[in-house]
């Protein structure tokens, strides 16, 4: 991807990252906050995404409704997220509609209602979500191995929060999170696509320029201790499939060692996506998990995930075990295959070999505007946007040695939370 | 939006080769890589019912190993570039789609040749994918949307293939051996009616080069009509489904009834209602009333699905089951109004706006461009397709919606189906 980008920031602390992009008509824009699950605690979970949900229900210029309308009409696409470490918005329209999304942005950045019926009518849209979620017996696995794996930092909570807490929390609650974190100076603008640099900064100058910054209350977190050795949660239900999932503490993405890490998965079980948008993955085939499990006919399948983030999070290694086999057996491969990365160098040819999927999964990314944009803020909110331009370039200089180092020093057992979702032994199903 | 910029005559080639193949490519400059996609006329309308779910069965084993090379050796030089090529079957064809930097498309286009032509079916690849399709179709019984889906269409579409899933079932998937893989491969694969898409940082001309290299020497052969299909009737009354399914929070809902083919006049606008029915913002007229005003859902939205020979037009939601009752009565009472009066103009207005204004964003990458291509001659819409579609649209009336609408739907006489913890007994009280 070509990486010239502009990068300003507005006297009211507002910072926006540009990229130019010609080839579509079209731009891609996005507003991030620092503000996500990382930013709550246990009695107040799920506040960010509620918010997040509220954005949508209007203001005074945009009622409910209105915007969802107003972007549909220009062809347009929006949604939001909200994750660990931010909150984000975004609309990808055609080029000469962009104004519409800078300024319904710079509205409800500061002025959404909230307004009490909506919040009651919000609280079971997202109960539905979270049961729709509480459907998949891997979600429920997850929340047990989250809460296994931290015992003080909010990554312990999972993002959309709990029943309890979903059915606590008040329209006070809500608009008291959405003043605090919501401000000019907690926020990213991020553009990508066909425009010209220069006359969009003036643009949003006159959107976002205005807008008052706040008192945005410092984050303080205390670090989660160290794993003190390996923990193991075991969860059932009537479905009918075992799964087993090996969730190592990783390192945050800003740690020189995320890379080496992410070089790591992609011997052991086939390269990631980071891409949010478009491009499609590689498979995993040759992957050393997959040949000592999957062809072994231990698993079904099998995946890695890394995910890059502000803090330390987890590394995951999911497998659908085979009725036949054990979750038991999966691990002990498992445990093999890292052994044999922990005790042998790896050959120059494997490393090699992660650097062109990297690349071509990044090409693949390039083709899409909406992802463009993405990552011009995805990086900046866990390091900062040189983490994805360097990011081909500090993979060229990953040796054997450090591929080994990272799987010694990650790859512990004691770093681990060991999770397996078994069927009911009473079989269940009527 | 300057039409001349979309897919039409002038910017894309089309050529067919001697054996009957037809190459569609067109190049994006900026792109550094290339999708390889189209399909072959075999699907599972092709499957002997005993055996359902072969199609599928033949597609996915295709790259377990060929005349050429191993299973291993397939995905290495895949993997190793950074690329992907995939097959899988539907009811009408078997589609194949890849992608590589545009610098390995000649590897890509091998591949892609040695797998259709020769597969060797390795009996050991065989069953390891017969342990996988099991695990698959077990997921898929506990999986409150699909199983909600899968037995709306079985209902739907009673006695035809298109009511029939891709995938197979369990007993049927036991049936399958290997020899039925490689004699379904004999009798159904070859290249008369084969369309390829070549879209990226390629010229087209390479592009059709490249395709005549790999494929242009595969000799047709005459392949066996698929047998007789029952003709497709609509919902003659209400009918309601329950699938029980253990440990589960939520239920799935779909409902609805028959839509049109895709070469229907009735497609567009029918496409256009739908569009207002239950997407258009919010998930249209349904999403406002289930999710925005009563809060039932997270979401709350309907399909039109067009094939050649039929189409559904479907309701669906997530719903906890206490609130089932409520969102099916409102579902019912938007159906009843879009069915007696015609859209409003500004509705009508919104969401031409939307088909017209959403095109850049659905072409602009390799994989949109490709898809687009192959619908083209999929469904025979001509090259220009594209570059007519915005005046197509902008000619839909209210009045041609009422009338697609009159004519699929009956909110007296439609097929309800959920899947999921079991509703109150009496929820479907005076509607089934």
């Amino acid at each position: 991807m070509p990486d010239e980008i502009q990068v300003i920031q507005f006297p009211n602390g507002l910072r926006a990252a540009l990229k130019e992009i010609h080839s579509a008509p079209l731009i891609s824009h996005w507003v991030w906050y620092r503000v996500g699950g990382r930013w709550e605690q246990a009695g107040r979970t799920g506040l960010s995404h509620w918010v997040e949900h509220m954005q949508f229900k209007g203001t005074p210029q945009f009622p409910a409704g209105v915007l969802d309308q107003a972007v549909a009409r220009e062809g347009g696409t929006w949604n939001a997220f909200t994750h660990l470490d931010w909150t984000a918005y975004y609309e990808t329209l055609p080029a000469d509609k962009i104004d519409l999304a800078l300024r319904l942005e710079a509205d409800r950045m500061v002025n959404s209602l909230f307004a009490p019926e909506e919040v009651e009518s919000e609280r079971t849209v997202i109960l539905s979500e979270l049961e729709g979620s509480l459907n998949e017996p891997m979600f429920r696995l997850d929340v047990a191995i989250q809460e296994a794996a931290f015992h003080q930092h909010p990554y312990r909570n999972e993002v959309i929060g709990t029943p309890d807490d979903l059915r606590a929390i008040q329209r006070g609650d809500l608009y008291a999170h959405y003043r605090r974190y919501y401000a000019p100076n907690n926020a990213l603008v991020t553009l990508a696509g066909d425009f010209d640099s220069a006359e969009m900064i003036q643009r949003l100058g006159e959107a976002y320029g205005g807008l008052p910054p706040a008192e945005v209350p410092e984050l303080r977190l205390s670090p989660e201790p160290e794993p003190q050795g390996e923990q193991r949660v075991e969860i059932s239900g009537p479905e009918r499939t075992t799964y087993l999932r090996i969730s190592y503490r990783a390192p945050a993405a800003s740690q020189a060692d995320f890379l080496t890490l992410s070089v790591v998965d992609s011997l052991l079980s086939g390269p990631s996506s980071l891409n949010m948008f478009g491009g499609g993955g590689v498979s995993n085939k040759t992957s050393r998990l997959y040949r000592t499990v999957v062809e072994q006919e231990l698993a079904v399948s099998l995946q890695g995930s890394l995910q890059a983030t502000a803090d330390p999070f987890l590394y995951h290694i999911t497998a659908l075990v085979r009725p036949e086999s054990s979750p038991e057996a999966v691990l002990a491969r498992v445990d093999e295959a890292v052994a044999r990365l922990q005790d042998q160098l790896v050959d120059e040819t494997e490393i090699r070999r992660a650097i062109k999927q990297a690349r071509a999964l990044f090409a693949y990314g390039s083709e899409n505007i909406t992802n463009q944009a993405f990552w011009l803020g995805y990086a900046e909110m866990f390091d900062r946007y040189a983490w994805f331009v360097n990011y081909l370039p500090a993979l060229e200089s990953v040796t054997p040695a450090d591929v080994q180092r990272a799987a010694q020093t990650w790859l512990s057992p004691q770093r681990r939370v060991v999770g397996i979702y078994r069927p009911e032994s009473t079989g269940g199903g009527a | 939006m300057n039409p001349s910029t979309l897919p039409g005559p002038d910017n894309v080639t089309r050529v067919t080769l001697d054996n009957g193949i037809t190459v569609l490519a067109r190049a994006q400059t900026h792109s550094p890589s290339v999708v390889l996609s189209g399909y072959i006329q075999c699907g599972s309308q092709n499957d002997p019912l005993e055996r359902l779910g072969l199609a599928h069965f033949t597609a996915s084993a295709l790259m377990r190993g060929t005349e050429r090379f191993g299973f291993h050796d397939i995905f290495e030089q895949l993997e190793s570039a950074g690329a992907a090529l995939g097959f899988g079957a539907s009811v009408h064809t078997t589609a194949f789609g890849g992608r590589a930097l545009a610098e390995d498309l000649p590897m890509l286009l091998d591949l892609l040749s040695q797998c259709l032509r020769a597969p060797q079916f390795p009996p050991e690849w065989v069953e390891r994918l017969r342990a996988q399709f099991t695990a698959g179709l077990k997921l898929r019984a506990e999986n409150t949307a699909s199983m909600a889906s899968l037995t709306f269409d079985e209902l739907v579409f009673e006695g035809h293939p298109y009511g029939r899933p891709e995938d197979g079932y369990l007993e049927t998937i036991q049936e399958i051996q290997r020899d039925d893989l490689a004699h379904f491969h004999r009798q159904y694969y070859q290249p008369r009616g084969m369309v390829v898409a070549v879209v990226g940082g390629i010229s087209p001309q390479q592009a059709v080069e490249s395709v005549q290299a790999a494929l242009g020497d595969w000799q047709p052969a005459e392949i066996p009509a698929p047998p007789p299909t029952q003709p497709i009737q609509p919902p003659q009354q209400m009918q309601c489904r329950h699938i029980f399914i253990p440990g589960k929070t939520q239920l799935d809902l779909v409902m609805g009834g028959l839509g049109p083919q895709r070469a229907s006049p009735h497609y567009l606008p029918a496409s256009l209602g739908n569009n207002i029915l239950g997407q258009f913002g919010m998930m249209g007229r349904i999403g406002g009333v289930v999710r925005e005003q009563a809060g039932l859902a997270y979401a709350a939205s309907t399909s039109l699905n067009a094939w050649i020979e039929s189409g559904s037009w479907e309701v669906s939601a997530g719903l906890n089951p206490a609130h089932l009752r409520q969102a099916v009565d409102l579902i019912l009472a938007e159906l009843g109004r879009f069915v007696r009066e015609p859209v409003s103009p500004q509705e009508l207005a919104d969401s031409q706006a939307n088909f017209i204004g959403r095109l850049p964003l659905s072409l602009e990458s390799n994989s949109g461009v490709a898809n687009a291509l192959l619908n083209l001659e999929r469904f025979q819409l001509g090259l220009d397709y594209y570059q007519r579609f915005p005046d197509a649209v902008r000619a839909v009336t209210p009045e041609q919606i009422l009338a697609a609408a009159q004519h699929y739907l009956d909110p007296q006489r439609l097929i309800i189906v959920t899947a999921g913890p079991q509703p109150a007994a009496d929820w479907s009280q005076g509607i089934c």
